[in-house]
Parts: structure tokens; C-alpha cells; sequence
């Protein structure tokens, strides 16, 4: 596995070659162990995979977001780590993903959005063939320096229905939440129980006539225990919510609870109709799909014996 | 950003390279009244003169002296809003006009810019009316758009034109294509195109072309947008098939595929230095009351948020393509650029 190693030591080396012989030994033994780590993290055919992606980019002229795959690699290279060795996500299903173009709907939740990254990692690192999936951000995170770069390097785009559209158009996986913020910055009362979804993701796949593979999330709605959301002090700051999470005042407890992450891939679901029929008949096809997450995550829970194991 | 007004010289004299192409010649043949070319003196409207003067008489309009110029290109030295100009038209041999006397000097005096580009451009739209002339292309920008954070990553030709909300100097480019498009309702017996192009790059002085020829590029601190880049030839391309027969409608045209600003500066390998946001933006504001720079601060907007245009109705309606990749799009702007 000469990729991660090398661009590791690339890092180190500097420090390394300080010339402390003492410090410098236990740096490197503290690299080796690093790069152990990293092995376990990416697995033997990370370099494949990367690999396999950057033909496929090479081949299509550059992407027209900006998505840069170095980027893209390294911030894969975090994600595992969580994927694989914090969470030590149980992946069920992944093969049910079509290639091609493909909407994956899933559950929203756990207070700071790690369950995309999650599933991202998960198709890039356990899909038979690998893939970098295109989520949304918000507008406003373009006017922020280096957030709005990082997000573009990474492959997200501005969550306008326009790049949705494009997107699919050029057959990428795009993953979605239609319950939006209300489901993220719900409170533990309410875990695995669905709030409401948008339509919006129905209509665009019945527009550009995309396979909707819907996706349940186990362990991330336990990850931050949210007491509650205090709305009048979130009004007064001027923010989107404000919750309360009594783990964040602990000492290392900005790190989320390591519950055991399980993603169940569903098999996918297509619809076909006018896309800019009235609600009520949007409405039943979203509730369709809802009901199939709900009984995803209902299934998960039942198999699940330990919340940490 | 759309052409300057100002720039004249010895720059031109050289012959653009011509491209052959047997479309644009069969085409010609089909249409052989004469085009009015306003600001016919500006480096586009060289161009565009000399492509064209070959295949159908070409009268270019401009105030300026229209130094070295072929012998068949008739030419009038002539404010668009005199009277004078009224009897161009009145002659009825003129089939096309191909309005380029878009004046965006942000440091001119802003009543002075909307006399010229909204009173003008007016005037021009009463004539063809009157004189019933079948064609009419304006050359518009995509920067009429404006660089927004909500953008979506490519503006279609319906986006809404918001150029103005954060860049007033902008206001007469975007109610300049905003009467050209009331006019495409209101007389449908004349065929009118607006063309709107992305970042024009080439010899010609606009903010993108200059920005791009700086020694040292400043970039803003933890902001790289994409950007569309299109070669001043291809432009012309585009204007030569806006004036065939049967074409109408709003394009957006643009180059090679989009690249990301930093990228973009490392192909023509510059030295770049970024400053953060908010201290580039106090900054350009001082430089500019002092008159040390050719910015106005709101165009920093262009290097921060993203601008980029779907060309996909030119490349179907239109039949455009851009001929030039990005390396030779990005290298235009430093020909000739010993003189």
C-alpha cells in the first residue's frame, strides 16, 4: 500500500529529520503506528480505488464543480477513520446501489452531519466499485473562505435545484435528507422517528427519471444526546438552532459518543408520473418512501443488541 | 466588464488568424445585405469588421477614427445619437445590426455611461423599428448575472439578470440587455440576439483580460471559484453565426470547460499572492478613490463567488463551438503584449 504511505511521510518527514535522535525514534516508531492505523483505515485497494476515480474524472473532461480528487482522497482519508475504526460502520446492502445516475435517500440525524460523510465513505470504500458521492451545502457556507473551497474541492455543491439536476444528468450518486434541519437537530426523545419530508427530491427524480435507493442510518442518532432545542435563545443568536448537549461541556466530549454506525442500503425504488403534479400526489410517493426508511431503521433496531458493539 | 472604450493603437495591425470554415462561407452567401457595426473601433469590433468585410459590406459606426482600415469597410465617425447617424439608416441597404458600442469604463462619470449605453442603444432600437431592419445583435455580458453565492453552478439563459443588486456601475449593461430582450417581444419582425458571453479574453482591455495580465495576481484568501474563460476569436464566432438568418433568442456562450481560478493561474504560470476578503476588499476601496488601481472593490465578488453560464442553447441553436482550449484561451491575454 505505497499511496497513504508515502503521502504520510511526506508530512512528517520534516520534524523527523530534526536531528534529536531520541525524539526522532519515538516519531517514527509513532509514524509506523500511524501508518498501521491508516492500513486499517483504508484498507489494501484504497490506492485502486483512488485509481479507478481518477480515470473515470480523467476521462470526462474534469468536473465542472470543481471537485478536486487529492482533495477529495485526503478528506476520504479522515472519514475512514471514523468509518472504520470509530464507528466501526456495519455496511449492509451497499451492492443495491445502481450505477449511474442514483438519489439516496436517508435518514437525517445526530446534531452535526457525520452520517453523510459516512455514507460517502462507505461508497467510496466498500462499494464494489467505488464512487464519491455529491451532497448538498448550504448557500450560505459559500461566503466563508476556505469552507466554501473545501466544500467545492470535496465535491459538494450549492443545494440549488439547478446543480441537483446537473448532477444526475451526469450520472452521479446524489445524496439527500429531505427532512432537512429538522431532522439533524432533533432531540433524543425523538430518535429514529422520522419528521417530515420535503418533496423536492421527489420531483427531480421523476423529472430526470432517477432510481431512488433509500438508506436507514442506525447508531448516528446517539452519537450527541440533544436535550432539547432552546428556540428563543437560537432566535436571539440568530441561528438555526441552538441545542443542548451536556456531553460537550465533558472534557473530550466535543467528540461524538462512539455508538456503532450501521447503514442498510435499500433496494431501489423508481417512480414515474408528472413531476410537477400537485402535492397531494407528490405527497403520496414521498410518504411511500418514508415509510420504507422508517421500516429500514425499525428492522435495524430490532437486529441491534448493543448501542456500542 | 464588457469592452473599453479607450483603447486604440497599432495593436491591431497585424491580421487576426483566420479560421476557415465552410459553414460560415456557405452562410454568408445567403445573407449579403450590409451590417452595421457599432463601435466598430474597439478590438472586438476589428475583428469582427475584419472577418466580415470579405463577405458583405460592413459599416462600422463608432466616434473613433478607425485607424488602417480596409478599404472596402465604409466608415462613420459619428455619435450614435446624432441626427447624422439617422440617415445611415435611412439609406434601407442594411440588413444587420451588430451593436458593440458598449461603453464600461467604472471610473466614467455615471450619467455620462447611461447617456451613452441606455440613450444610444434606445435611439439604435427606434431606428431599426422604423426602418424595419430584419436583424439586431447586441453583445451583452454574463456578468449581467452577477457572481452570487446562491448561484447555481451554471446560469441558463432565464436566470435572473442581478448583475446590479451588489455592482450599481452594472446597472446600465444589465437595463441595456434588459431592453434588448423587451424589444425581442415587442417586434418579433426583427430577429434579435443577445449574446452573453463569460470572461473575454484576448487583447482586449476588459476586467478580466486585465486582471489576468496583472504581474502579480492577487487572490482572495480560502476563495478558488470556478471560472469560464472564452477567446476573444471565438466571440467573434459566435456573432458571425448570431447574424445568419433565422437565428433569435438569448445565448449564453462560453469557452472551454470551466477550471478553477487558481488553476487557471497556474497554467499561465503567475505569481500570486491572497489576501483575505474583507482587508482586499478595504484595501481596493482605498486604492481606488486614490486612483492607484483599475478595480472597483465590488468586482472582487468575480474571484470569490461563482459566475459560470450554460451554454448548451448555443452549442444546439446557434451551432457554436469554441475552437480554442484553455491553454490558448488563457495565453491570448499576453499577445501582444510587448507593445
Amino acid at each position: 500500500m505505497p499511496g497513504p504511505r508515502t503521502s504520510l511521510s511526506r508530512v512528517e518527514d520534516p520534524s523527523a529529520s530534526a536531528g534529536w535522535s531520541a525524539p526522532g525514534r519515538l516519531w517514527s516508531r509513532a509514524r509506523r503506528s500511524l501508518q498501521g492505523v491508516a492500513q486499517r483505515a483504508l484498507g489494501d485497494d484504497f490506492d485502486a480505488r483512488t485509481r479507478t476515480l481518477s480515470e473515470q474524472l480523467a476521462a470526462s473532461d474534469g468536473d465542472p464543480f470543481g471537485m478536486d480528487l487529492e482533495t477529495a482522497k485526503n478528506a476520504v482519508m479522515v472519514c475512514a477513520f471514523f468509518h472504520r475504526l470509530y464507528f466501526r460502520t456495519e455496511v449492509h446492502d451497499v451492492e443495491n446501489v445502481p450505477p449511474g445516475r442514483v438519489l439516496l435517500v436517508a435518514n437525517h440525524s445526530g446534531q452535526v452531519p457525520i452520517d453523510g460523510a459516512i455514507i460517502g465513505s462507505a461508497l467510496f470504500l466498500d462499494a464494489e466499485r467505488p464512487r464519491l458521492v455529491r451532497a448538498m451545502v448550504e448557500k450560505w457556507s459559500q461566503t466563508l473562505p476556505f469552507v466554501a473551497t473545501f466544500f467545492q474541492r470535496v465535491g459538494q455543491v450549492v443545494g440549488v435545484p439547478e446543480n441537483a439536476k446537473r448532477l444526475l444528468e451526469m450520472g452521479e450518486p446524489l445524496l439527500v435528507f429531505p427532512e432537512g434541519t429538522r431532522g439533524i437537530s432533533k432531540p433524543f426523545s425523538r430518535r429514529y422517528q422520522l419528521q417530515g419530508f420535503g418533496n423536492g427530491f421527489m420531483r427531480l427524480a421523476m423529472e430526470t427519471d432517477t432510481p431512488i435507493v433509500p438508506v436507514a442510518v442506525i447508531g448516528a442518532e446517539e452519537q450527541y444526546v440533544n436535550l432539547g432545542n432552546l428556540d428563543v435563545l437560537a432566535k436571539a443568536l440568530n441561528m438555526p438552532v441552538f441545542p443542548v448537549i451536556p456531553q460537550m461541556f465533558v472534557p473530550g466530549g466535543l467528540l461524538p459518543l462512539p455508538t456503532k454506525y450501521r447503514l442498510y442500503f435499500g433496494e431501489p425504488m423508481r417512480f414515474e408520473g408528472d413531476h410537477d403534479d400537485d402535492d397531494a400526489v407528490v405527497e403520496e410517493k414521498v410518504w411511500l418512501v418514508r415509510q420504507t426508511i422508517q421500516s429500514m431503521i425499525n428492522r435495524g433496531l430490532q437486529q441491534r443488541r448493543n448501542l456500542f458493539f | 466588464m464588457a469592452r473599453a472604450k479607450t483603447d486604440k493603437g497599432p495593436a491591431e495591425r497585424r491580421r487576426a488568424p483566420r479560421r476557415k470554415s465552410s459553414r460560415r462561407q456557405s452562410d454568408a452567401a445567403a445573407a449579403k445585405g450590409a451590417v452595421v457595426i457599432t463601435g466598430i473601433c474597439g478590438r472586438l469590433g476589428r475583428r469582427l469588421a475584419r472577418e466580415l468585410h470579405r463577405e458583405r459590406p460592413v459599416i462600422g459606426l463608432d466616434r473613433r477614427d478607425f485607424d488602417d482600415r480596409p478599404k472596402d469597410i465604409e466608415h462613420h465617425q459619428i455619435d450614435i445619437r446624432r441626427k447624422k447617424a439617422r440617415e445611415l439608416f435611412r439609406r434601407g441597404d442594411i440588413e444587420a445590426i451588430v451593436h458593440l458600442g458598449v461603453m464600461h469604463d467604472p471610473r466614467g462619470d455615471s450619467q455620462m455611461h447611461h447617456a451613452w449605453n441606455v440613450v444610444a442603444f434606445q435611439k439604435l432600437l427606434d431606428w431599426v423599428q422604423i426602418y424595419d431592419i430584419p436583424k439586431l445583435v447586441l453583445l451583452s455580458s454574463a456578468n449581467v448575472y452577477g457572481p452570487r453565492p446562491d448561484n447555481p453552478q451554471f446560469l441558463s439563459e432565464e436566470a435572473p439578470l442581478l448583475g446590479a443588486d451588489r455592482f450599481s456601475d452594472m446597472r446600465d449593461l444589465v437595463e441595456l440587455d434588459m431592453l434588448a430582450q423587451s424589444f425581442f417581444w415587442k417586434r418579433p419582425e426583427t430577429e434579435t440576439v443577445i449574446l452573453r458571453p463569460t470572461n473575454i479574453l484576448g487583447t482586449v482591455k476588459n476586467a478580466a483580460s486585465n486582471y489576468l495580465r496583472l504581474s502579480k495576481v492577487p487572490t482572495l484568501m480560502g476563495f478558488d471559484p470556478m471560472v469560464q474563460v472564452v477567446h476573444q476569436q471565438d466571440v467573434v464566432t459566435a456573432l458571425q453565426l448570431a447574424l445568419r438568418p433565422g437565428v433569435r433568442g438569448i445565448f449564453n456562450v462560453a469557452g472551454p470547460p470551466p477550471v478553477a481560478l487558481s488553476k487557471a493561474l497556474r497554467v499561465l504560470s503567475r505569481p500570486t499572492f491572497s489576501v483575505p476578503h474583507q482587508l482586499a476588499r478595504f484595501g481596493v476601496e482605498r486604492l481606488w478613490r486614490l486612483r492607484m488601481t483599475s478595480f472597483p472593490a465590488p468586482e472582487l465578488d468575480f474571484i470569490r463567488y461563482v459566475c459560470m453560464v450554460d451554454d448548451r442553447r448555443a452549442r444546439e441553436v446557434l451551432g457554436y463551438t469554441p475552437s480554442f482550449d484553455l491553454n490558448q484561451t488563457l495565453h491570448a491575454v499576453d499577445e501582444e503584449r510587448w507593445l
